[in-house]
C-alpha cells in the first residue's frame, strides 16, 4: 500500500502512513450520487430562545396538512382540541377549555371517526369531537404499503423531530422536487428524485403544486409559502408545549443565575476567614 | 458513618432520650460536622452534584412511571402522551431524559477527578471500587432505561447490546434467549427491562451508601494528595463546603436547565422519534453518547468476542486501577510524566466518543484521492483505525502507569495541605509530625 | 476422651448436612425466579409460516416476520446466481457453497431462484440492506458487514453466514417455514 502511495505522489502522506501502518485505507468515495442542491435555511418564527409559534403561518399549515397531506399521512398522536392549546394554532383567550373552542369544534367536525355503535355494537362514522384524535388515514399499516406501493406513509405527529435536519430538513424536501437529477441516476418506478431525500429516492410524488390550496387569509399559495406554512405547522404538533416550555425555561434561568449569585456572596461570607 | 471523634451533644432531653437509643440525629450530625480538608476545589464539588443527580432522576422517574406503559404497542404513544397532555409532562419528560446525560457528564468528571488526583491509591482502593461499582450500575440503568420510550434507538440498541451475551460460548444463545424472555426483542424484554430500570436506581443508592461510608472513613483525599495532619488542615463540612457545593450545584443547574429548555433533543437521537419497527434497521445504530468511547472499543476489533472481552475490559481494568499505579505520589500535581500520560488518556476518550459517533468505513481524515478500476477513492484514515488507535491510548495509560511509578521523579511536594495553600505568602512555622 | 471425638465428628457431620440441605432448598427456590426469564410458552409457539413465492418478482426481496425475526425470500437474478455459485467458498470466514445453503424442492433438486434466510446479521442483530456492499448482496449498516448473493459474510465483523431458517418446499412454490 505504500509503494502505491508514493507512486501517486501523496508521499507527504508517507510519514502518517508509517506511524499507522496498516491504518490507511481506501474506501469508496461515491457510494451514492453527490447532488449539487444547496439546502435553505428560512428563518423560523421559532428558533432561538424567545421563538414563538407563528400562529398564521400555522393556521395556514393546518390547512395544507388536511387538504394535501391528510391524504395519506396521520398524526395520531395529535388531538383536535390540541389545535385550541395555549401555543396551539387555534388559541383563543376566550376559550380557555379548548374543547369549546369553535374552530376547533368546527375542525373536528370536519372529520369522520370510526366509532362502535352503543346500542348494536355496529361499525359506525361519526363526526369527530374536540376529544378526538386526528383519525388514521389507512386501517393498518398493510393497507397503507398496499395503497402507496409498498412504502407506508410516515405519520406527521413528530416528524420535525425524527428527522436530524429537523424543520429545515422538511421544508427543503417539500422544496426541493423540481431540481436536476444527476444524468446517471436510475430513478425506479414508483420514486421520485428528490436530492434531499437520503440516497435520492422519495416515494412520495410532488405533493405541493402553485396554488394547489386556496388560502383563507388570502396569501398566495406558492409551493414554497405551502412547505413553509406546513413545517411551522408540524414543527408545532412535533413539540406543542414549547412555548410553555421556552417561558418556564426564561424564569428558571433568571431564578438560578440570583441563586447563583447569593451563593456566591454566601460562600465568600463563609470562607471569609478561610485562606484557601 | 463518620471516621471522627462525635461532637454531637444532645441539648434537650428528648435529644439524650432517642440518642440512646437510635443515634440518627448524632449520625446526621457528624456527618455535617466531617472535618474534610480545606483546599478541596471545584473539582470536588461533583460527589454532591452526583448526589443530586441521583435523587433528582429517582424522583421524576417514579413520576413518569406513573404514565408510563411498558407494553411494545402503547410505550411510544404513552411518552408522547406525557410530553402533550400530562400536567407538567413537557417538564418532567425532558428532566429524567435530560438528566441522565447530566448524570454521566457529572460521573465523568468526577472519575477523571479521582485519576488526576490519585483519589483510588491506598488506603481509597474501596471508595473506588464502589465508584466503579455505581458506574457499572449506572449504565445499565442507562442502557435499559434507553430501551422503554420504544423508539428505533430503543429498540436497536437493545437489541445490539443484549446481542453481546449471545457472543458467549455454548450458551450463548440460550443466555441472550432467557434475557430477552423470547426470541428477539420483544413484549417481555420492554417489560423486563422497565422492571429492572425502575430497580437498579436503588442498587446505586445502596453502592452510594456505600461509596461515602468508605469515604468517612478513609477520609477525603484532596488536590495535593497529602493527608491531613492537624487540625489547621480540616475544615468542617458544614458550612464550608455545603456552602460550595450549593454554589457549584446551582451552576450545574444552570447547564441542566439550558439543556431542559432550549436543547431538549439535543443530546438524544432523532430516530428515537421514530417508533420501534423490528423490521428496520436504522442506516447508523448509535448509542446515548456517553457509551460511545466504549462502543468505538467493541468496533475496533473485528472478531465479535474479542471485540466485547475488550470492551469489557475497558471497564474492568478500571477495577484494578489501584493496584496498577504502583507511584507513593497521589497528586498528578507533582507527576509531570504521569500528568502528561493522564491528558492522553482522556484524549483518547474523546477520539474514542468522536469514533463511536461515526460510521466505521468513513474517513476521519483524507490526505488524497485517486481513481481505481474507474471509480474515485480516497486515501486517509478511517474511523474504525482511529478508533484502534484510541483503544490502544486508553490501555497503554494502564500499562505505563505500573511502570511510570518506578521510574518517575516527583516534584517536590508541600509539608501540607496547609503549607500548600498558605504557600509562601504566609510564611508559618512547619507543621509538626 | 475419644467418646468425646466421636461427639465432635457426629456434630460436624450434622452441621454440614444441615447446610447441605438449606443450600438444596435455597437452590430449588432460586430455579424458578430465574427460569421465569426464558422464553413463554405462548412465544415459544410461535408457529410456522408459509410463504408463495410465485409472487416474488425475479430480482426482488419478500420480507416476513417469523418469530420476531425478519425472513429474507429473494429471488435472485441469473447474475446473482452465477456470482453466488462461482465462487471460490474456501477462502471465504464461512465457507459454504451456494447449494448448502439451499433445501431441496420436491423433485429433489434444489433451486437456486429463490434464496431464504433469517435476515438477521450474525454480528449483533441488525437487519441488513439488500443490493448493497462490496459484493452486491447484502450489507449491515450497524457495524459494516458486507454479505454476497448467497448471504455469506465476505467483509466485516460478522462471524458467520447469514442463517438459513428450519424450512421445506410443501410445493414447487410454497414454502413453510419453522
Amino acid at each position: 500500500m505504500m509503494l502505491r502511495l508514493v507512486k501517486n505522489k501523496v508521499a507527504p502522506a508517507a510519514a502518517l502512513v508509517g506511524m499507522i501502518a496498516g491504518g490507511l485505507t481506501i474506501s469508496h468515495a461515491a457510494g451514492s450520487y453527490d447532488f449539487d442542491y444547496e439546502m435553505k435555511y428560512p428563518h423560523w418564527h421559532f428558533e432561538g430562545p424567545f421563538g414563538t409559534y407563528d400562529r398564521a403561518a400555522m393556521q395556514r399549515g393546518y390547512q395544507i396538512y388536511r387538504e394535501v397531506c391528510a391524504a395519506c399521512h396521520g398524526l395520531e398522536h395529535v388531538s383536535f382540541r390540541h389545535l385550541g392549546d395555549k401555543g396551539g394554532p387555534y388559541y383563543d383567550e376566550n376559550y380557555p377549555d379548548p374543547n369549546s373552542n369553535p374552530y376547533v369544534k368546527a375542525f373536528a367536525a370536519d372529520w369522520l371517526i370510526q366509532d362502535i355503535d352503543s346500542e348494536t355494537g355496529d361499525t359506525i362514522e361519526r363526526q369527530g369531537t374536540p376529544a378526538d384524535k386526528f383519525p388514521p388515514i389507512y386501517p393498518n399499516d398493510a393497507a397503507a404499503a398496499g395503497s402507496n406501493g409498498g412504502a407506508i406513509p410516515p405519520d406527521l405527529s413528530v416528524m420535525v423531530s425524527a428527522r436530524g435536519g429537523g424543520a429545515d430538513y422538511l421544508y427543503n424536501l417539500l422544496i426541493a422536487y423540481d431540481e436536476p437529477k444527476p444524468e446517471k441516476m436510475v430513478i425506479s418506478p414508483g420514486t421520485y428524485f428528490n436530492p434531499v431525500m437520503d440516497g435520492g429516492a422519495i416515494a412520495m410524488a410532488a405533493p405541493l403544486i402553485d396554488d394547489i390550496v386556496e388560502y383563507a387569509d388570502g396569501t398566495p399559495a406558492t409551493v414554497d409559502q405551502m412547505a413553509a406554512d406546513v413545517t411551522e405547522f408540524l414543527a408545532w404538533t412535533a413539540d406543542p408545549k414549547m412555548e410553555a416550555r421556552k417561558n418556564t425555561g426564561l424564569m428558571t434561568m433568571i431564578y438560578l443565575t440570583i441563586l447563583a449569585v447569593l451563593m456566591w456572596f454566601s460562600y465568600r461570607r463563609v470562607w471569609r476567614n478561610v485562606e484557601h | 458513618m463518620s471516621g471522627h471523634a462525635s461532637t454531637y451533644e444532645p441539648k434537650y432531653a428528648a435529644g439524650r432520650w432517642l440518642d440512646k437509643r437510635l443515634p440518627i440525629v448524632r449520625m446526621g450530625a457528624d456527618f455535617m460536622t466531617y472535618p474534610s480538608p480545606r483546599n478541596l476545589n471545584y473539582w470536588y464539588t461533583f460527589g454532591g452534584i452526583l448526589t443530586l443527580c441521583l435523587v433528582a432522576q429517582i424522583i421524576t422517574g417514579v413520576i413518569l412511571a406513573m404514565h408510563y406503559v411498558p407494553h411494545i404497542d402503547y410505550a411510544f404513544e404513552s411518552v408522547q402522551r406525557i410530553r402533550r397532555d400530562v400536567p407538567f409532562g413537557w417538564l418532567l419528560q425532558p428532566m429524567h431524559a435530560v438528566g441522565a446525560s447530566m448524570f454521566f457528564f457529572a460521573v465523568y468528571i468526577h472519575m477523571f477527578r479521582g485519576l488526576y488526583y490519585g483519589s483510588y491509591k491506598a488506603p481509597r482502593e474501596m471508595i473506588w471500587i464502589l465508584g466503579c461499582m455505581i458506574y457499572l450500575v449506572m449504565m445499565a440503568t442507562a442502557f435499559l432505561g434507553y430501551t422503554l420510550p420504544w423508539g428505533q434507538m430503543s429498540f436497536w440498541g437493545a437489541t445490539v447490546i443484549t446481542g453481546f451475551f449471545g457472543a458467549v460460548p455454548v450458551v450463548g444463545e440460550s443466555l441472550q434467549q432467557w434475557l430477552l424472555g423470547g426470541f428477539s426483542v420483544n413484549n417481555a424484554t420492554l417489560n423486563r427491562f422497565f422492571a429492572l430500570h425502575y430497580l437498579l436506581p436503588f442498587v446505586i443508592a445502596a453502592f452510594v451508601g456505600l461509596h461515602v461510608w468508605a469515604l468517612h472513613h478513609a477520609g477525603q483525599n484532596n488536590p495535593v494528595g497529602i493527608e491531613p495532619k492537624t487540625k489547621k488542615d480540616t475544615l468542617s463540612f458544614h458550612p464550608y463546603y455545603t456552602v460550595k457545593d450549593g454554589f457549584a450545584v446551582v451552576l450545574f443547574l444552570l447547564i441542566f436547565a439550558f439543556f431542559i429548555f432550549y436543547q431538549p433533543d439535543a443530546l438524544g437521537h432523532s430516530d428515537n422519534y421514530i417508533q420501534a419497527d423490528p423490521l428496520k434497521t436504522p442506516t447508523h445504530i448509535v448509542p446515548e453518547w456517553y457509551f460511545l468511547p466504549f462502543y468505538a472499543i467493541l468496533r475496533a476489533v473485528p472478531d465479535k468476542l474479542m471485540g466485547i472481552l475488550l470492551m469489557l475490559g475497558a471497564i474492568a481494568v478500571l477495577f484494578v486501577l489501584p493496584w496498577l499505579d504502583t507511584s507513593r505520589v497521589r497528586s498528578m500535581r507533582f507527576r509531570p510524566v504521569a500528568r502528561m500520560f493522564f491528558f492522553i488518556f482522556i484524549f483518547a476518550c474523546f477520539i474514542l466518543g468522536l469514533c463511536g459517533a461515526k460510521s466505521p468505513d468513513d474517513m476521519a481524515f483524507t490526505v488524497g484521492e485517486r481513481v481505481v478500476n474507474g471509480e474515485s477513492r480516497l486515501i486517509g484514515l478511517n474511523f474504525v483505525w482511529l478508533s484502534r488507535i484510541g483503544t490502544f491510548l486508553y490501555f497503554s495509560y494502564f500499562l505505563i502507569l505500573p511502570i511510570l511509578g518506578l521510574i518517575e521523579k516527583p516534584t517536590e511536594r508541600p509539608d501540607s495541605i496547609t503549607k500548600s495553600v498558605l504557600g509562601d505568602k504566609h510564611p508559618k512555622p512547619a507543621v509538626s509530625g | 476422651m475419644q467418646n468425646e471425638q466421636v461427639e465432635e465428628g457426629r456434630r460436624d457431620f450434622i452441621y454440614l448436612a444441615t447446610g447441605a440441605v438449606a443450600a438444596a432448598g435455597v437452590a430449588s427456590v432460586t430455579w424458578p425466579l430465574v427460569a421465569q426469564m426464558g422464553k413463554a410458552a405462548d412465544t415459544r409457539a410461535a408457529g410456522s409460516i408459509e410463504i408463495d413465492l410465485a409472487g416474488i418478482a425475479e430480482g426482488s426481496q419478500l420480507k416476513m416476520l417469523w418469530r420476531g425475526k425478519p425472513v429474507f425470500v429473494r429471488h435472485r437474478t441469473p447474475e446473482e446466481i452465477a456470482e453466488a455459485e462461482n465462487a471460490d467458498v474456501s477462502r471465504y470466514p464461512d465457507p459454504q457453497t451456494d447449494t448448502e445453503r439451499l433445501v431441496p424442492t420436491p423433485s429433489g433438486e434444489v433451486n437456486p431462484k429463490y434464496l431464504v434466510m433469517i435476515g438477521v446479521c450474525t454480528h449483533f442483530g441488525c437487519v441488513p440492506v439488500g443490493e448493497q456492499g462490496d459484493y452486491g448482496g447484502w450489507y449491515c449498516p450497524c457495524h459494516g458487514s458486507h454479505y454476497d448473493t448467497s448471504g455469506r459474510i465476505r467483509k466485516g465483523p460478522a462471524p458467520t453466514n447469514l442463517a438459513i431458517p428450519p424450512y421445506e418446499y410443501i410445493s414447487d412454490t410454497v414454502i413453510r417455514v419453522g
